[in-house]
């Protein structure tokens, strides 16, 4: 029993630390600049300082973590599981039955409660990690380009803060956070850019938001429909396109006095 | 052979083969909507057909027969029939006519899934009928709704039934702590299922009166709200996953005691710890299927935590299964190597759903074949591999004949490529951002070698479980004289002849103080 208890001990601890490792990343500065591809751990922890910090990367590196921790306990379970059908085959001349020993009452306690105590603490381990990356998603830089999206069978049509509108092509300037408050005149959809690791569900009568960071000018990124929505559910696609700055400015005024003009 | 006295059954056992030849034939009809789905994504554009429509019909058909037809009654309506009251050393169920009733249900319940194919506008809304699209369609909604309703209703009856028998028929020193795993498991489900299918019912109720008779639950315009739907759905289906995870771990647990003539590793951690973990948490869980709906940020917080969680009673039932591998005896027939098969499915399956669990991450890999790779594996082919494991396993018992050993190696392993060749893929595409239910991908055409190695890892699919269902049918009818308990065990099912008469003994079976259905070490 003696020895049970220090196992809990140990594992309670480890728990802990992990959650604390996990959620206190902060403090503690790199001095990358934004959108630099080379992501620390500890960048995606930041939160509260001034400059953007991008979900998308966090979003890899997370990922990379999360993959390399099923990977660990996959294999550690399947060789396991490979060495016990190896080991106990019914070998000729060998025993009949099975002779697995009884277990007494505090091994099989013992049995329940420490690998309960490891999964839950890799669970809270990884929880804390999702969670602070989860902050990072939901909350949104405060220089930002606020553009209103709504969706139907089969487009997405944004409207920009001068009235301007575009249907299935989000041209945004590089460098400056998007936010997208969305909604949809029929059925759901799902607004999915795979590049920025990042969808939400529009709907009608419900208003959502989602924010990402677009980096590169000239570059173009697919955005498709996620969530069901009717028969040709597959064709609604779209693409967001990069510019730079100047000449997004210079796009974005030119379409500001035509939307003015027509209405 | 009398079809009259198979349609007016009572008897426990031939309403189980009822459910099973009916969950079967909901199989294949399942499988082929799969190949034609997968033919028709072999190419970029259309392929079998031009009509987006067609494919989305298939992809209902698929999903709600498989679930619906197939799993949720092959496991709690064969299984649960035809091994519980062997199991418990019972003549028969509690309520022999009620039961006769729910497998007509059942049977009604899969003819009108079947009318899908033969009306003129059926239902494509997926098996989840997500509103305001299922309120909006010109597909018939209503169908839906009854299918489920009907299916529900037969699911009802069916645990009312086994939770009496369960609690009242267990033969003289039969207690509740000598109780197989499986019936422990099944006793689960269907917990789950009186729970939680009067939430489903209400949800496909509501949007058939949204739809048909002028209601306004769902539709903002009116005050009604887009998410009840999807709070009440869900509410009840991710318990089904469990509904239908819990008998299948339970026939893993016989066929693995059997083969590795072993006592069951920590029998109390299993039931208490995992099958009772799993009804406490399954309730608690239904939002990770929200994640990107934009519910309030704190549910959706609170149920990543209680969804990790879970990996805490799976994770006991998994060591109790690999434990109960230790110091055994182990043999590899035909029905083992499907429940070996399944552990390193069910591992991969499991872990897979860890990265889905955590919100953030669900913000790109939600709605996209990541997913349904993760489900394939953790619940569509690990339970369809128990299916067929369990079936083979108790197939001398059902019909006192054997099967062909070569052949069921060979099907199983035939199937067991083609199942890694097909999921693997899928999820691998699915995080490079693949989303589902797509009849054309065409802005994602780097996909299409992807998708055309899937079509032949289908095919190979289909090949394995023909080859397993032919095994069936051609040992049935002419397989050698299998004896009454072929795999030597120690469960009470085995203990009566091959196949059982009606009644199951001749006098009823009573249990000595030493006996459990894993006591093969006597010493």
């Amino acid at each position: 029993m003696n020895s049970i208890f220090k196992h809990w001990a140990a594992t309670a601890l480890i728990t802990v630390s992990s959650v604390a490792m996990a959620a206190g990343g902060d403090g503690q500065s790199s001095g990358q600049a934004p959108g630099s591809g080379n992501v620390s751990k500890l960048q995606y922890l930041q939160k509260g300082e001034a400059r953007i910090t991008d979900p998308a990367p966090g979003w890899d590196y997370l990922w990379k973590e999360v993959l390399i921790d099923i990977t660990v306990i996959g294999i550690l379970f399947a060789l396991m599981t490979a060495y016990f059908i190896w080991r106990y085959r019914r070998v000729p001349g060998g025993p009949e039955v099975g002779s697995a020993p009884k277990l007494s009452p505090a091994a099989a306690i013992g049995w329940a409660v420490i690998p309960a105590f490891v999964f839950l603490a890799d669970d809270f381990f990884l929880a804390a990690n999702g969670w602070v990356l989860w902050n990072k998603y939901r909350d949104v830089p405060a220089d930002r380009l606020e553009v209103h999206l709504e969706s139907g069978m089969y487009s997405w049509d944004y409207t920009y803060p001068n009235g301007m509108q575009t249907q299935n092509e989000l041209i945004v300037p590089a460098g400056k956070a998007i936010l997208l408050r969305m909604t949809s005149r029929d059925t759901l959809h799902s607004h999915f850019i795979p590049d920025f690791r990042v969808k939400e569900d529009s709907m009608p009568g419900r208003t959502t938001y989602l924010w990402f960071l677009p980096k590169e000018a000239g570059k173009e990124h697919v955005v498709t429909c996620a969530e069901y929505c009717g028969v040709m559910h597959s064709y609604m696609a779209g693409r967001v396109i990069v510019k730079t700055p100047e000449e997004f400015k210079q796009w974005y005024e030119a379409g500001g006095a035509a939307a003015k003009k027509s209405s | 052979m009398n079809l009259k006295e198979w349609i007016f059954t009572t008897d426990h056992k031939r309403v189980g083969v009822l459910y099973l030849i009916g969950s079967m034939a909901a199989f294949i009809v399942a499988g082929v909507m799969a190949l034609l789905m997968r033919i028709e994504l072999s190419t970029l554009g259309p392929t079998i057909t031009s009509n987006p429509s067609s494919y989305n019909v298939w992809l209902y058909a698929h999903g709600a027969m498989m679930i619906l037809g197939f799993q949720i009654p092959a496991l709690t309506g064969f299984f649960a029939n035809y091994c519980i009251p062997l199991m418990i050393g019972a003549k028969d169920v509690a309520f022999p006519r009620v039961n006769a009733l729910s497998v007509w249900l059942f049977y009604v319940g899969i003819i009108l899934a079947l009318l899908t194919f033969f009306i003129p506008d059926p239902p494509d809304v997926m098996w989840t009928g997500y509103p305001p699209y299922s309120t909006i369609t010109a597909g018939n909604t209503a169908l839906y709704s009854f299918t489920v309703l009907i299916l529900g209703f037969a699911s009802i009856i069916g645990g009312v039934n086994f939770l009496t028998t369960i609690a009242y028929m267990r033969a003289p020193g039969l207690t509740w702590n000598k109780l197989n795993i499986f019936v422990w498991c099944t006793l689960g489900a269907f917990v789950l299922q009186l729970i939680f299918v009067p939430v489903l019912g209400t949800a496909v109720t509501l949007i058939s009166m949204d739809k048909y008779l002028g209601t306004h639950f769902f539709d903002p315009a009116r005050g009604g709200d887009v998410l009840t739907y999807q709070n009440l759905f869900w509410f009840y289906s991710h318990p089904a996953v469990y509904v239908i995870f819990l008998p299948f771990f339970g026939v893993l647990f016989e066929i693995v005691a059997t083969f590795a003539k072993n006592r069951v590793f920590n029998y109390n951690a299993v039931v208490f710890g995992g099958i009772g973990g799993i009804i406490l948490l399954s309730g608690v869980v239904w939002v990770h299927h929200l994640y990107v709906t934009g519910m309030v940020d704190w549910i959706r917080i609170g149920q990543m935590i209680t969804t990790l969680m879970i990996s805490v009673p799976v994770g006991l039932m998994l060591i109790g299964l690999v434990g109960t591998l230790y110091k055994g005896s182990i043999t590899f027939e035909t029905p083992m190597l499907y429940a070996l098969g399944v552990l390193f499915l069910f591992l991969i399956g499991g872990l897979t759903g860890i990265p889905l669990a955590l919100t953030s991450l669900t913000l790109h890999l939600s709605e996209t074949y990541y997913v349904v790779g993760h489900f394939h594996y953790v619940m569509a082919v690990a339970g369809t591999f128990s299916i067929f494991a369990g079936v083979y396993y108790w197939f001398p018992k059902m019909t006192g004949r054997m099967y062909n050993e070569f052949w069921g190696k060979l099907g199983f392993w035939i199937t067991f490529v083609g199942t890694n060749i097909v999921f693997w893929t899928m999820m691998d595409i699915g995080v490079k951002g693949m989303p589902r239910r797509y009849y054309d991908y065409s802005h994602f055409s780097q996909f299409e070698g992807a998708h055309q190695l899937m079509t032949i890892g289908a095919v190979i699919l289909g090949i394995g479980f023909a080859i397993a269902l032919l095994n069936w049918i051609i040992g049935a009818m002419k397989g050698a004289p299998a004896g009454d308990n072929p795999w030597k065990s120690m469960s009470l099912e085995w203990t009566t002849v091959s196949p059982p008469p009606h009644g199951n003994w001749p006098s009823p079976p009573s249990v000595s103080e030493e006996w459990t259905p894993y006591a093969y070490d006597r010493r």
